[in-house]
């Protein structure tokens, strides 16, 4: 059957950049140009799945309880299918330079961008699940090229945004064993293949489970990491979350707060998809692999959308913005590859503190707290998990996608929180 | 033909014509009733007979979108991990249902299975609708020849449909051609849930397992039976075991596949995480082990399912995608389905398994079906294995492969008024679909004190 064929075709032709370097391999230690370059062909299928998906009934009910809803998730498929390109996407990755390279047997893609002035800070970041480095993009302005966006030489970054293993661009793994740890490791080693000395590490979601275990793991060159999803939630509320029961007393309002959002959260359900990747990302996978509209309504099933409308009411948050995202995963045929992270996770929490041993992380650590994020941490909480707490701030905008939706904030917290690491500069 | 739009809720369909019927969607003419019924629907507590009939262009179209499947890359985890069964599963073993398995069945699917012999089976079972609280309830109704014969309402689970329950209709009804005497005979009622197979689309929340229960009720009413038993596994167990809480009259006992025994201060030491306590029997313990494991790692699912059902767009879209969502149900029953698809059937069939997930299809039912999750979620004060303090008479099978083996022990705690406790030497979650025999001895075996 012809789509069958083309489907199969898709799939490697949007690797064949990655594919010819990979021939002259085994310890190629090389770094790759890359340029996305989707095929019209797999663009065109795309169109055509869209326009042919076929809808379930509405939700029962008038909220969002039941999960994404039918008169939400109809005007974005259909303007995916019609209005919305992907080449422009494409041009915004492709006007940033691109590399592949090769670490632990996965091809890594990255963006890398250095700064236009000396002594910039090397800096890596880290998207999330479901995001991508789509998210992370409209930093690059404001952290590497700070005086065009209201900072000053001092604070600039060069700044390296890879792609996690089984996302986007980057190879996917074909064994197990690729979970934060690995992927910390993969990460120094890229930096050190990019002969930076001294650097810092950034993320939020997966991000920061990937920034906290290089800050545990401590490689050469690593001063300090900023993290916006801190695992800070101690044993003994973990353990009281875990099993649904009541606020401990003698907690502070802040800690009440957190602890109540934690709660809440959890029996709203707000982690099932969580709990669906943890154990059965296969399972899921056939699904959200073959059909564009169960993709898009798994991936803003992540309550982290959960305040997104995606119309266009707010630019940082318009439909073209998860369109990329979406869209990118689609195309590199990651929803299955990239959902595997929480079944190495075994489905766990990454905001619990315990689950990251934040207390055997003594590099400098900073945290900005956005007030929309899925649960505020609290500093008390926060000077427990991290001994080495060099920064905490509480923002008044941006939600668990940080970056995404205040580029400029999220880059002035960035700028104030590695601030003191100059010094060695 | 490319966009099937979702059926129109049975009410609206009644209120159109004939002639307009002629011209609706493929998915709304899946309903094929005659003019005659159409008037006869008129009044709600009518019962109407029932024709399944899916256009052509509804398969074609299923068959297109099978070659079209898209695939991930295969899973990273040994094949030997992905078929380990709940005696030895443990954590970090699966991701799922394999890729070799799902290209199997798809290819299979694609190519050589035929609906229409599905469809046929059916077909020459007699199909009825009635409305009950609003909703048109389908069912089929299969009367014995045997006088005295004792009415039976059977009812499926998820990912079951009345399909799974196909293989007892006739051992039940027509026992003397099936190792049985005359005195076994049973008349069989088998509905299909809100929401599943043939039955109308709840609209408005509020299905929950309590008003299933109580709508079989008035349909085993409707249907002039004055003195009934009820069975099920699954949902099926859940609500037939509602049905005994409410105990109408007419409900002389009932017959449970999947019991929910598990005592109150096992209850909490599941729910803390606790290690088997030390003082439990070897099956209570193995019980206990089960129990916690599918907590733990086998729910993924049933737990989408009760906290975000609307959010699974991807299972009505792609036929791969909602064929793997309806494999994995549990560790047993995968491994079983698995071996089929590779040559090894053992109970179900290629063709069992298939005919079940393309009824999903055809009445793109996937997240209507999944909103039972979500709606017992809402009332529910109990787990689904928790004794729920039944007291008429009941009747248990303990499967060997079911999710949990119900130890007799915890089974007689449950049920002071057990009529039989079977433990029959094969069976999974399935077990009607799977080995109808055993199924059907046991029926006969908790029943026959009160078969007249």
């Amino acid at each position: 059957m012809k789509l069958h064929t083309l489907a199969a075709a898709l799939a490697f032709g949007f690797c064949v950049l990655s594919a010819l370097s990979q021939a002259n391999a085994a310890e190629d230690r090389s770094i790759r140009p890359f340029k996305a370059q989707v095929p019209q062909a797999a663009l065109e299928d795309l169109r055509r799945r869209i326009a042919e998906t076929r809808w379930p009934d509405r939700e029962t009910v008038n909220d969002r309880s039941q999960g994404i809803q039918l008169s939400k998730i109809k005007p974005l498929v259909e303007y995916w299918g019609t209005g919305y390109d992907w080449r422009k996407a494409e041009a915004k990755l492709n006007a940033l330079p691109q590399f592949m390279t090769t670490i632990d047997g996965v091809d890594i893609h990255f963006i890398h961008v250095r700064s236009r002035h000396p002594n910039a800070m090397p800096l890596i970041m880290t998207h999330g699940w479901p995001g991508s480095v789509f998210e992370l993009l409209k930093t690059v302005g404001p952290l590497t090229d700070p005086t065009a966006h209201g900072g000053r030489a001092e604070d600039a970054f060069d700044l390296v945004l890879p792609s996690m293993p089984g996302y986007g661009f980057s190879g996917k793994p074909t064994e197990t064993g690729w979970g934060p740890d690995r992927i910390a490791q993969t990460w120094a080693e890229l930096m050190k293949r990019l002969g930076y000395t001294r650097y810092v590490a950034q993320g939020g979601d997966w991000g920061s489970p990937v920034s906290s275990a290089m800050a545990r793991q401590a490689p050469a060159g690593l001063l300090g990491i900023h993290i916006n999803l801190p695992a800070v939630v101690p044993p003994e509320i973990a353990a009281v979350l875990a099993v649904g029961g009541p606020a401990p007393t003698g907690l502070t309002d802040k800690e009440r707060a957190a602890f109540d959002a934690l709660s809440a959260a959890a029996k709203m359900g707000n982690r099932s998809y969580a709990t669906m990747m943890g154990t059965r990302p296969q399972t899921i996978g056939y699904a959200i692999n073959d059909s564009p509209t169960g993709l898009a309504a798994w991936m803003l099933g992540h309550p982290g959308f959960s305040r997104w409308t995606y119309d266009n009411s707010d630019p940082e948050k318009s439909p073209d913005e998860v369109l990329d995202d979406i869209t990118q995963y689609w195309l590199s045929n990651s929803a299955t590859s990239a959902g595997r992270l929480y079944w190495e996770y075994g489905g766990r929490s990454v905001v619990f503190a315990a689950v990251e041993r934040t207390l055997e992380i003594a590099l400098p650590v900073a945290i900005t707290v956005f007030p929309e994020e899925t649960y505020l941490a609290p500093e008390t909480w926060a000077r427990r998990a991290y001994p080495n707490l060099i920064y905490f701030h509480e923002v008044d905008k941006g939600g668990h996608f940080a970056a995404w939706e205040q580029p400029e904030l999220f880059s002035a917290e960035l700028r104030a929180a590695f601030r003191p690491l100059r010094q060695d500069f | 033909m490319s966009t099937a739009s979702p059926a129109p809720n049975r009410r609206e369909f009644l209120a159109t014509s004939a002639t307009a019927l002629l011209a609706t969607s493929a998915g709304a003419a899946a309903f094929n009733f005659t003019s005659s019924q159409t008037v006869a629907a008129a009044e709600a507590s009518s019962i109407r007979s029932f024709t399944i009939s899916f256009p052509q262009e509804e398969i074609d179209e299923l068959r297109r979108r099978i070659a079209a499947t898209r695939w991930p890359e295969r899973e990273l985890v040994s094949e030997g991990a992905s078929r380990r069964t709940s005696a030895t599963l443990a954590a970090g073993d699966t991701q799922g249902v394999q890729l070799a398995t799902m290209q199997k069945l798809i290819q299979y699917w694609g190519t050589e299975y035929d609906w229409n012999k599905c469809e046929a089976h059916l077909k020459s079972l007699p199909h009825f609708i009635t409305e009950i609280d609003g909703l048109d309830i389908h069912f089929i109704h299969v009367k014995s020849k045997h006088q005295g014969a004792l009415p039976i309402i059977i009812t499926h689970g998820w990912p079951g449909s009345v399909i799974e329950l196909l293989k007892v209709i006739d051992p039940l009804t027509n026992p003397t051609a099936h190792d049985g005497t005359a005195a076994d005979a049973f008349d069989v009622v088998i509905p299909s849930m809100p929401g599943y197979g043939f039955s109308a689309k709840p609209t408005q929340p509020g299905w929950d397992p309590i008003r299933i229960a109580k709508a079989w009720t008035v349909l085993m009413q409707r249907l002039g039976y004055d003195r009934f038993v009820a069975q099920g596994g699954d949902w099926g167990a859940l609500i037939t075991e509602q049905m005994a809480l409410m105990a109408p009259p007419e409900l002389i006992a009932i017959h449970t596949n999947m019991p929910a025994t598990i005592p109150p201060e096992i209850v909490k030491a599941l729910a803390a995480g606790s290690p088997p306590p030390a003082d439990l029997g070897p099956d209570e313990k193995r019980a206990y082990e089960q129990v916690a494991f599918f907590y733990k790692f086998g729910l993924g699912y049933a737990n989408e399912m009760a906290l975000r059902p609307q959010t699974l767009y991807g299972l009505v879209d792609s036929p791969a995608g909602l064929a793997s969502w309806i494999l994995d149900h549990d560790a047993d029953s995968y491994a079983l389905i698995a071996r089929s698809f590779d040559g090894e059937p053992e109970g179900l069939t290629r063709d069992d398994i298939l005919d079940n997930i393309t009824l999903y299809w055809l009445t793109n039912t996937a997240i209507s079906s999944a909103q039972l999750y979500w709606e017992h979620r809402q009332t529910a004060k109990a787990g689904f294995f928790d004794a729920k303090g039944v007291t008429i008479p009941v009747g248990v099978s303990a499967n060997p492969s079911e999710i949990y083996t119900a130890p007799k022990s915890w089974t007689e705690r449950a049920f002071p008024k057990l009529l039989h406790y079977g433990r029959p030497p094969k069976g999974c979650h399935f077990a009607a679909w799977e080995q109808p025999k055993y199924f059907t001895d046991e029926l006969r075996a908790s029943f026959k004190t009160l078969q007249t």
